[in-house]
């Protein structure tokens, strides 16, 4: 999966006999069998586990994760999955979530049952940053801290003397509460880098930090409300962090709401692994923990009717169903009040039809709902743009890039630039493709100390 | 040679014992110097095993060496070293070796020959590398004998070849420290022996070992700074390290390029792709943006730092590090930046609402697009939003640099600070804020960008909000809306925060005095006058019609028609104004409007002379007194305080000098009414209450002594010698009256002894100044100090009193500048009613926020002070850090205090108030005055701790409302 396409992550590497899966997502855009990989791919008709050394998942998002109970519980996979701590505990939440609204919302049957996620978790094993684990006598893997979201990495793969870095997604400039992707000089063979934002460069963050601080400021002075629809998770939290410190420092008073449910179970994994987040919250978390929110408080149904200012953080981000949209019903036809779209909207929702102009809406059983509350967009997105991906390649000076994740005409650009900018080869293989790279491989040899030495003398010498 | 040596070492050995016999008799002191040495020897031989031997070797580092003996403990050292298999042991015996030398006032010269030897029969790396570290010591010690260097370096160069990074690291180090750096003036053969140095070092940056490499460029760096004019042919070894893995490898490789990119600025050097040429300094500036993406944030951190710096690159090459090319798909973007000023010069609000606002508009050539920018492209903007804090305060200063130096960088740099004022870090922000400061002659703020900058107006830290006050008084705003803008929001401001009531004033001030045209056509509508009706009267009182009116007035002051629009309360509320905050409210001069301007304006024109003059004649007409009856001499000098008084308070730029000879004149008063007392002559006992008169008008001129010395910044010598006159004169006062209170007589014998040695060193101090002294109470009690040491107290103290009588009054020469100490508690206020409350036992702490002006030193000697109602007094010493030095004479005094008492029955108040403290040993004129009893019995100081004699408070007290609860069990 992630040939030339967005979702669906799972990449397969053989790398000197051994055999590596890398992500295992879902898509979102189907719901039949495509899904999820086909895994009948890997093996025909083996054991996955006899085929696979190891499982890596870079973060929690569904789409590089949404198909890993399936894959292990339902297709059968024994072996060891990787990931890291913050991915480990936020996974399972997810998982559960998505499995809630596939089975019982619906209403499909064959799909994986919560006793499979908690199955499934306990086969996985979690790393630490820059912590080399040994799968096996020669496969080793290593993990670098890729931003994006919290606990998201990036992995070495490394057998004898040949290397893979898989970035997963990530994000090179930091924002809020994470910091910027690293990752040291480790010259892998390829480096598989995700390319969402292949043919983009952004502006700086300052700027769209300091608009959506300036219009959230204004219409709570007016005395309006401001909505905000976001995922649970990734955003969410940066926003929060953003409004907390600004209502901090500008000795602000307006409540801030978030809904409850899922948000305050993941807010509680922020708080715990501070370790992974940005220098301004580690430094500062001794006096005070940044997610132990001062002003945002949990939302409650009622509030909506509550007269006078107040920002409110609703799921889900596109405003189709759910808590969002209920608020978003009530204070519509007010327009003192706004409603701040931090992220892409589907086509279909009615955070797109809002986004594009539309002003009069019409919901289920037929009412008019007419929009006159100030809408606004704002891209808050932590991938990482084409001179990002170009810093990262700069960094770990592979000698081969291959493009997953990403649209096929945005990274032919970014192919060609790699190219002409490196002189490294550039893949971008589609789903179901194999690209072979070769290596020189690179043969130890024993050799006394001190005939070494001796060489080493007589090479130095002037 | 060894065996040579060891009887060397044997002599020395025995000599030392020899002595140590000889002196046994005479000096007990110098017993224990050598041996030392001999017990060294003792136990060195004693020890059995290596670990022994370096358990010895440690403790005997511990204790310092004398110089007489470091000779002969290097000899023994030395011995033990040739006989010692251990490497471990000999690594420690090296290092001693190089811990010896270092000793003050002993030449090493006799031992290098010694350690060199040892050099060429070691194997071990550590112990190796530890000779060489020695060799490096004895070096920098002979910094007079090149022959010795020369040798040095020809022993470093020969180890250059060693398999262990750490020896050739020291070579290196070695050889730049101690390598010639003689211009080519100098002798052919050491010119050519410099060269050899750099390309020997030059050879290394190819090491292997990064450490190596790392070392062979500090080496070079530290050529460079002993004055050896690099080559240019290091410029493109140095830019292939910038390359390196290793991140120290890289930082330093980035210092080196910088200090080439300096000394060959305008060289050439080709591009290697194309055939072009671009000048050294812009290449080396384009390769060091580059390092502001690089891996490690400390290379990041010393780029940035480094950019600053670098003011000769040429200006095309300036504005691209804030060039960012924006693109979304494939299809070029503007930056919010560039949009938000298409829409302020197309004189359009940013509507922000729609989606597509940033959508992109043409498409770009593929080919065209260079995603690694080719050098300095962005490097700011990558700085500015990078990950460390560090390092986006580094770029804050680069770019405030650059900025200072290029008026056009300034102006394009704008956006981009106005940015950082929302960073996350609040140092940052502050330090963006100063940085525009800096820079805000060069630039005129769009309205976008003001409004941002006021937004930050809002912010809870005051340490931002005064920065961004200064900043206002000094930026040029372009439009009449902009002051508009600004005035409300520092009115905004205001509000939320009165506490920001003085420094908002101030900039409203510039603000006015520098926007005059901007100012008037808003001027009716600030002060709400309408053409046809009269308007209610503003309440005078409102700190934000006062800041209205301040900008208005400064505004008028070069705009003369502006007072036309005034209405007539604006004109009596200008009177008050003028005369209650003159510091904020120029002169005016308001046409028609005789009734107000005759009575200001006179005293406009021309008041700094009038005023000064009368300081002068006053001050004449006092020190001619002497021909006036007693009486009227009083009453003049009664009137003469007075008037100086009131002076001090109407003009500020006086209040010290006023202020200053008022008090001067207070002590002589008080002196010659202790002394004009009639019933001087009658027995004492009698009259106690003229004597407790007395003594108290001498206490307080000691007091008030001390007070002229060290509160007035400005104070010079002969202002000095006078204060310590009339303290002396004080001091002879007491006497007289302890002389004629107390029975008895050996008291006084005391007393008469010391105020005789008090008045001897007044003599050694100010013997300089003793001529100009003619006739005072000094010259004549020196003419009788022959007669006084010798006579009894009794009678001393009647020669004391009638030289006292007879001595003339000083004149007090009045210095060029005069300050008065002054401190304002601004916090707390004592106006709150709710007491702080805290449980007894626990402490609380209690913030104290004050400005201090024409404070010297003011770590030193200012402390606060808490007055508890039981009458316990806390002195606490600030921390350095807590004071903050805004600008010139004035200090800012920000601090926690810590409060704890046992419990109350009730809240009751406690004081708060500042003190200076002082030390007549410490005093300008270095008198050394030895503690006397008098001041300790007669003054009422606090304990005296570390160097404070005395206090004296210079702040109004603050009540605090405080209330301990007893603990709840």
């Amino acid at each position: 999966g992630a040939g030339q396409d967005v979702g669906r992550s799972c990449i397969l590497v053989s790398i000197a006999g051994k055999n590596v899966m890398l992500d295992c997502g879902m898509h979102m855009g189907y719901n039949d069998d495509r899904r999820f990989p086909d895994f009948s791919y890997i093996t025909q008709n083996g054991r996955l586990t006899d085929f696979l050394d190891c499982v890596i998942i870079s973060h929690f998002h569904l789409d590089h994760c949404g198909a890993l109970p399936y894959f292990s519980e339902m297709v059968g996979y024994d072996g060891p999955i990787y990931m890291t701590h913050p991915t480990k505990a936020i996974c399972p939440i997810l998982l559960e979530d998505y499995r809630k609204i596939t089975v019982d919302k619906k209403g499909e049957t064959n799909f994986f049952t919560s006793q499979m996620i908690k199955d499934c978790m306990k086969k996985v094993v979690a790393v630490h940053l820059h912590q080399t684990v040994q799968v096996d006598e020669e496969l080793e893997i290593k993990a670098y801290y890729a931003g994006h979201v919290l606990g998201a990495a990036m992995f070495q793969i490394k057998v004898g003397c040949e290397s893979v870095v898989y970035t997963g997604d990530y994000n090179m400039t930091p924002d809020r509460h994470l910091g910027a992707a690293w990752i040291d000089k480790c010259r892998p063979d390829l480096l598989i880098s995700e390319s969402t934002y292949a043919t983009t460069i952004r502006d700086s963050k300052r700027c769209r930090e300091r608009d959506f601080l300036k219009k959230v400021h204004e219409t709570v002075e007016r005395g309006g409300k401001v909505l905000i629809p976001v995922f649970a998770l990734g955003r969410a939290q940066e926003l929060c962090i953003l409004l907390e410190t600004f209502w901090e420092r500008m000795n602000l008073k307006a409540p801030i709401y978030f809904s409850t449910g899922l948000t305050e179970k993941a807010n509680h994994y922020y708080k715990l692994f501070i370790t992974w987040t940005n220098q301004k919250i580690r430094k500062t978390f001794v006096q005070r923990n940044m997610f132990e929110f001062k002003h945002i408080k949990a939302f409650d149904r009622a509030f909506a009717d509550n007269p006078g200012p107040m920002v409110v953080f609703a799921t889900p981000g596109m405003l189709h169903a759910g808590q969002s949209l209920q608020i978003f019903r009530k204070w519509a036809g007010n327009e003192k009040n706004m409603v701040i779209m931090p992220g892409y909207c589907v086509q279909g929702t009615v955070g797109h039809k809002i986004l594009s102009g539309q002003r009069k809406l019409e919901m289920e059983g037929r009412q008019i709902l007419e929009v006159k509350m100030q809408v606004e967009y704002m891209s808050f997105s932590a991938h990482a743009d084409a001179k990002g991906i170009m810093q990262l390649i700069r960094q770990a000076e592979p000698r081969n890039v291959l493009l997953v994740h990403g649209e096929a005409k945005k990274m032919e650009f970014l192919k060609q630039k790699i190219e002409q900018e490196f002189h490294v080869s550039c893949y971008m293989p589609a789903n179901g493709e194999t690209t072979t790279i070769l290596t020189n491989p690179c043969i130890p040899v024993d050799i006394s100390l001190g005939l070494l030495k001796r060489e080493a003398a007589i090479g130095d010498a002037p | 040679m060894a065996a040579h040596l060891k009887k060397r070492v044997y002599e020395e050995f025995t000599k030392v014992v020899q002595q140590q016999h000889e002196d046994l008799s005479t000096k007990k002191l110098r017993l224990t110097k050598p041996s030392k040495s001999a017990a060294l020897h003792v136990d060195l031989c004693k020890a059995t095993s290596p670990a022994d031997a370096l358990q010895y070797l440690l403790q005997f580092a511990r204790k310092p060496v004398e110089v007489e003996s470091v000779e002969g403990v290097v000899r023994i050292l030395l011995e033990h070293y040739y006989k010692e298999n251990d490497a471990s042991v000999r690594l420690k015996i090296a290092s001693l070796l190089g811990l010896l030398s270092k000793t003050a006032g002993f030449s090493p010269d006799c031992i290098m020959d010694d350690a060199i030897n040892t050099l060429q029969n070691e194997k071990s790396h550590q112990v190796l590398a530890q000779l060489l570290d020695t060799l490096l010591v004895i070096g920098t010690k002979l910094p007079e004998n090149p022959s010795v260097r020369m040798r040095l370096v020809e022993v470093a160069c020969k180890h250059l070849t060693d398999s262990s990074h750490g020896v050739r690291n020291k070579c290196l180090q070695l050889i730049g420290c101690l390598g010639p750096v003689e211009k080519g003036v100098a002798k052919e053969a050491e010119s050519q022996a410099a060269k050899d140095v750099q390309k020997i070092i030059g050879d290394h940056f190819n090491d292997q070992d990064p450490r190596v490499r790392t070392a062979a460029i500090k080496a070079m760096l530290q050529l460079h700074e002993r004055g050896l004019k690099l080559h240019q042919a290091i410029y493109s070894q140095a830019c292939k390290l910038l390359a390196d893995d290793y991140e120290q490898v890289r930082s330093a490789a980035v210092q080196l390029i910088w200090v080439l990119s300096q000394l060959y600025p305008e060289s050439i050097v080709p591009i290697p792709s194309s055939n072009e040429e671009i000048r050294l300094v812009d290449d080396a500036f384009g390769k060091i943006c580059h390092m502001v993406s690089d891996g490690s944030w400390v290379v990041r951190v010393q780029a940035a730092k480094l950019l600053g710096s670098m003011q000769q690159v040429s200006s095309h090459f300036l504005e691209q590090t804030l060039d960012k090319k924006l693109m979304s798909d494939l299809r070029r973007k503007r930056t919010a930046h560039e949009r938000a000023k298409e829409l302020y010069s197309s004189g359009e609000f940013s509507s922000g609402r729609k989606w597509g606002d940033d959508a992109p508009k043409e498409e770009i050539d593929t080919g065209a697009v260079n995603l690694i920018e080719s050098g300095a492209c962005g490097a700011f903007v990558h700085g500015l939003e990078d990950e460390m804090y560090e390092v986006r305060i580094a770029a804050v200063e680069a770019l405030c640099m650059l900025a200072q130096s290029s008026p056009s960088f300034a102006e394009k740099c704008l956006d981009f600070l106005v940015d950082m004022f929302n960073d996350e870090i609040e140092e940052v922000r502050l330090q963006s804020i100063h940085t525009m400061r800096k820079i805000s002659n060069n630039i005129t703020l769009r309205e976008d960008q003001l409004d941002t900058v006021l937004a930050v107006l809002e912010d809870s830290s005051r340490d931002i909000r005064e920065a961004l006050h200064e900043l206002l008084c000094c930026t040029n705003v372009s439009t009449k809306e902009g002051i508009h803008l600004a005035l409300v929001e520092l009115l905004k401001n205001l509000t939320k925060y009165p506490t920001d009531r003085e420094s908002i004033w101030k900039c409203l001030k510039f603000l006015g005095s520098r926007h005059p045209t901007l100012v008037l056509p808003l001027v009716p509508e600030l002060l709400s006058t309408h053409p046809f009706f009269d308007t209610p009267e503003p309440d005078m009182d409102d700190p934000a019609y006062i800041a209205v009116l301040v900008l208005i007035f400064n505004a008028a002051k070069s705009c003369p028609t502006m007072p036309a629009l005034f209405s007539d309360h604006t004109f009596r509320h200008y009177a008050y104004l003028r005369d209650s905050l003159s510091h904020l409210v120029p002169p005016l001069r308001l046409p028609g409007r005789k009734l107000v301007s005759s009575a200001v304006s006179p005293s406009i024109t021309s008041h700094e002379d009038p005023s000064q003059q009368f300081l002068h004649q006053s001050l004449e007409r006092v020190y001619n007194f002497q021909h006036l009856d007693p009486q009227g001499i009083q009453e003049l000098l009664e009137f003469t305080i007075r008037d100086l008084q009131r002076l001090g308070e109407l003009q500020s730029e006086l209040a010290g000098m006023a202020d200053f000879t008022a008090t001067y004149l207070q002590c002589q008063l008080l002196l010659i009414k202790a002394l004009q007392e009639k019933l001087w002559n009658v027995a004492a006992p009698l009259y106690l209450k003229q004597n407790a008169l007395a003594s108290a008008a001498a206490k307080q001129i000691l007091e008030e002594t001390y007070k002229m010395e060290f509160m007035y910044s400005g104070v010079e010598s002969r202002q000095v010698v006078i204060i310590h006159h009339m303290r002396l004169q004080a001091k002879a006062l007491q006497l007289i009256v302890t002389a004629r209170t107390t029975r008895g007589v050996e008291p006084l014998f005391g007393m008469c002894e010391k105020f005789l040695q008090e008045v001897d060193s007044f003599q050694r101090c100010f013997i300089s100044e003793l001529p100009h002294m003619q006739g005072s109470f000094v010259d004549k009690l020196l003419d009788l100090m022959p007669r006084l040491v010798t006579s009894k107290p009794s009678e001393v103290v009647k020669i004391l009193q009638t030289t006292l009588r007879q001595s003339t009054f000083l004149h007090l020469p009045l210095p060029e500048q005069l300050h008065r100490a002054t401190a304002n508690i601004i916090e707390p206020t004592g106006e709150s009613d709710n007491p702080l409350r805290f449980t007894s036992g626990l402490v609380v702490a209690l913030d104290v926020d004050a400005t201090l002006e024409h404070v010297q030193d003011p770590q030193g000697t200012v402390k606060v002070q808490v007055l508890y109602p039981d009458g316990q007094a806390q002195l606490i010493h600030p921390k350095p850090a807590d004071f903050r030095n805004p600008g010139p004479g004035r200090h800012r005094l920000i601090t926690q205090v810590y409060l704890s008492h046992t419990a109350w029955t009730e809240p009751c108040q406690i004081e708060v108030r500042l003190l200076l403290a002082y030390n007549s040993n410490k005093s300008k004129a270095s008198t050394r005055i030895p503690k006397s009893t008098w001041s300790e019995s007669l003054e009422a100081l606090p304990p005296s701790e570390n160097g404070i004699e005395g206090t004296i408070p210079f702040s109004k007290p603050v009540k605090v409302y405080i209330m301990p609860k007893p603990a709840r069990r």
